[in-house]
């Protein structure tokens, strides 16, 4: 598609040569803005990286490599450690993925090979809606109605089942690691959910018709030509949703708790990368403190990159140019 | 005989079941927006009236005001950040699509779906830096370049997405006709595909509209009528998080209210995405 539409160059080439000087100056004017225009995006990139090593700096001289293993976040001693903010990052997203990738997955089949076509269009865009409510209303309402809901009603009934599990161990705040991963668990929703329709759009029919024409019946179809072709679309798909849970602010800051915490238990508050900046950045009353707050960022930045970068080449790998859009 | 046809049912069976789990799967992706939209006119839907939309907010624990001042500072923010987001990203769309060879072009895509990666506060952050830091003090201006940042990739993306619709012929008349690239570009191809640029435009405003992480320190929030860019402005949603968190009831309720408009104000916006896509270079998604 992109190559058929490139002007073709020798009609560019008669015409320029043809036209008037003022005009070739304004034409190669022209090109060199696109251009500009085009690089600021690595530029950007380039910027961002560098504003936040500059800003890391204190903090990287200061505490080098133990910044890392640390498990102290305290700014009255001026101890700084990332470790409770990199784990409780790591167990919010996770279990959001455990939640959200399976529920994406099955809509995207639904989506794809067995909703009415009359249905199809509006379905999505109702995943559209969802994609477009903001974080602080999600945060707002998981404080005011999924945490009371969770403290009477699943997370008890979790001890109770569950409770032989260290993960389901100990008094339940309602707020905490669990309740963030279940509200980032509803936020990648729609992501995970349109990028892995578009996964499974780009799966040849032919590899269905030779399912169904060997006498595979609609679920057989579904797992042994579609899913298994589609796995490292799927893949990529799920990645893609965890670099949106890893950097989710607002709503995570809201139900979090923002406490320091390392451990086993579901039920306890914690703190993640992108909540501890939220929270304290405008509290940051020493240089070190700072500095240390632009660290979490770095490494914030770090991951999500790796992890974008990750999923945007097995995505890349399955589907056309059109499916990133969403992303 | 017998078990073969017993297995055939079995078969049929568990394809029937799992396709209800495919139902199920669907119809729980989408109760959370049925949740949320019952929650947010039930809570916030009686606290809209003409002081909300028009007053300032009021001192702690007091009850009454509004979030008339947060509502034109989302309004001004985004007109900030639409100055810096739109002209940087329809032209970096335009060198995807008119000039760029595939090899550079890759590259610029790769980069923009990684800056569309970085998390929203990471650009507070780097707006705080450049802005907050020299001007000694929070801005509009600052929260309008965070969340200009944030437009770049999203404009540029879709731009270049509708501009190959654009059918080549038409670039090839107007070359013909010896018009120079740069006119055939600004006379032909944008206006062709306008209304596709608009509705990328739209969605990046929709998508920002409601950051609220970037904007924390960087616009910081005010509690008066905002008279100068340079000074600290208010925004819908930080309004909504400082009532959400704090212990009065009635902010609280304001918060609902807050959130409802904040959420009708993004569901507008691509509304009107759906208004403007009925361009026939628009695919159908």
């Amino acid at each position: 598609m992109e190559v058929e539409t490139a002007p073709t160059p020798v009609a560019a080439g008669l015409v320029s040569g043809q036209a008037r000087s003022g005009s070739r100056w304004a034409d190669r004017a022209f090109h060199w803005l696109c251009l500009l225009a085009a690089l600021a995006v690595g530029v950007l990139l380039v910027l961002v990286l560098w504003q936040l090593l500059k800003g890391s700096h204190l903090s990287i001289v200061s505490f080098g490599w133990k910044f890392f293993t640390s498990t102290v976040w305290n700014p009255v001693t001026k101890q700084f450690g990332a470790l409770p903010a990199i784990f409780g990052t790591v167990v919010s997203s996770i279990i959001a993925l455990l939640i959200a990738v399976p529920l994406s997955v099955g809509t995207a089949i639904y989506l794809t090979d067995l909703a009415p076509l009359r249905l199809r269009q509006p379905l999505t865009s109702l995943i559209e809606m969802l994609a477009a409510v903001p974080s602080v209303v999600w945060g707002l309402w998981g404080v005011f109605v999924l945490v009371p809901v969770l403290r009477a009603t699943l997370f008890p009934w979790l001890q109770k089942g569950l409770g032989f599990l260290p993960l389901f161990q100990g008094p339940i705040y309602g707020i905490g690691l669990l309740t963030s991963g279940i509200i980032l668990a509803i936020m990648i929703l729609p992501i995970v959910t349109s990028v892995s329709r578009e996964v499974l759009r780009s799966v040849p029919n032919l590899q269905r018709e030779a399912a169904y024409a060997l006498g595979a019946t609609r679920w057989e179809v579904t797992r042994i030509a579609v899913l298994s072709y589609a796995r490292r679309g799927l893949f990529g798909a799920a990645i893609l949703g965890l670099g949106r849970a890893l950097g989710e602010t607002m709503a995570v800051t809201m139900v979090i708790g923002n406490t320091p915490f390392i451990g086993l238990s579901l039920f306890h508050p914690g703190s993640t990368l992108a909540s501890v900046i939220a929270n304290e950045f405008t509290e940051a009353d020493t240089d070190l403190y700072l500095s240390s707050l632009f660290q979490l960022g770095l490494v914030l930045l770090g991951v999500t990159i790796l992890v974008n970068i990750l999923a945007q080449v097995m995505v890349r790998a399955f589907t056309t140019a059109e499916t990133r859009r969403v992303a | 005989m017998t078990v073969s046809s017993a297995n055939h049912l079995f078969r049929k069976f568990k394809s029937l079941a799992m396709n209800a789990v495919c139902i199920g799967c669907a119809l729980l992706v989408i109760l959370p927006l049925a949740v949320i939209l019952f929650y947010l006119i039930r809570k916030g839907a009686s606290s809209l009236n003409w002081a909300f939309f028009t007053g300032l907010p009021k001192s702690a624990g007091s009850v009454g005001g509004g979030m008339g001042n947060a509502i034109v500072g989302t309004l001004e923010l985004l007109a900030i950040a639409s100055i810096i987001g739109v002209p940087i990203g329809v032209l970096g769309g335009v060198y995807l699509s008119e000039y760029g060879g595939e090899r550079i072009n890759g590259w610029i895509r790769f980069w923009a779906d990684v800056l569309n990666g970085v998390p929203s506060i990471v650009w507070g952050m780097v707006a705080w830096a450049l802005v907050v830091v020299p001007m000694k003090g929070f801005s509009a201006w600052a929260g309008g370049l965070a969340l200009g940042f944030i437009m770049i990739p999203l404009v540029l993306r879709t731009t270049e997405e509708i501009l190959v619709l654009v059918p080549r012929s038409y670039r090839e008349a107007a070359l013909a006709l010896g018009l120079p690239q740069w006119k055939t570009i600004t006379r032909i191809v944008l206006p062709t595909a306008l209304r596709g640029i608009i509705t990328g435009v739209l969605l990046a405003m929709g998508r920002v509209a409601g950051e609220t992480a970037p904007l924390l320190f960087t616009a910081f929030g005010n509690d008066y009528w905002n008279r100068h860019l340079s000074q600290p402005i208010a925004a819908l949603p930080l309004q909504v998080f400082k009532y959400a968190i704090s212990p009065y009831d009635d902010w609280i309720r304001q918060a609902w209210a807050g959130a409802l408009v904040l959420v009708i104000m993004t569901f507008l916006l691509s509304a009107g995405v759906r208004l403007f896509s009925g361009s026939r270079f628009q695919k159908n998604t």
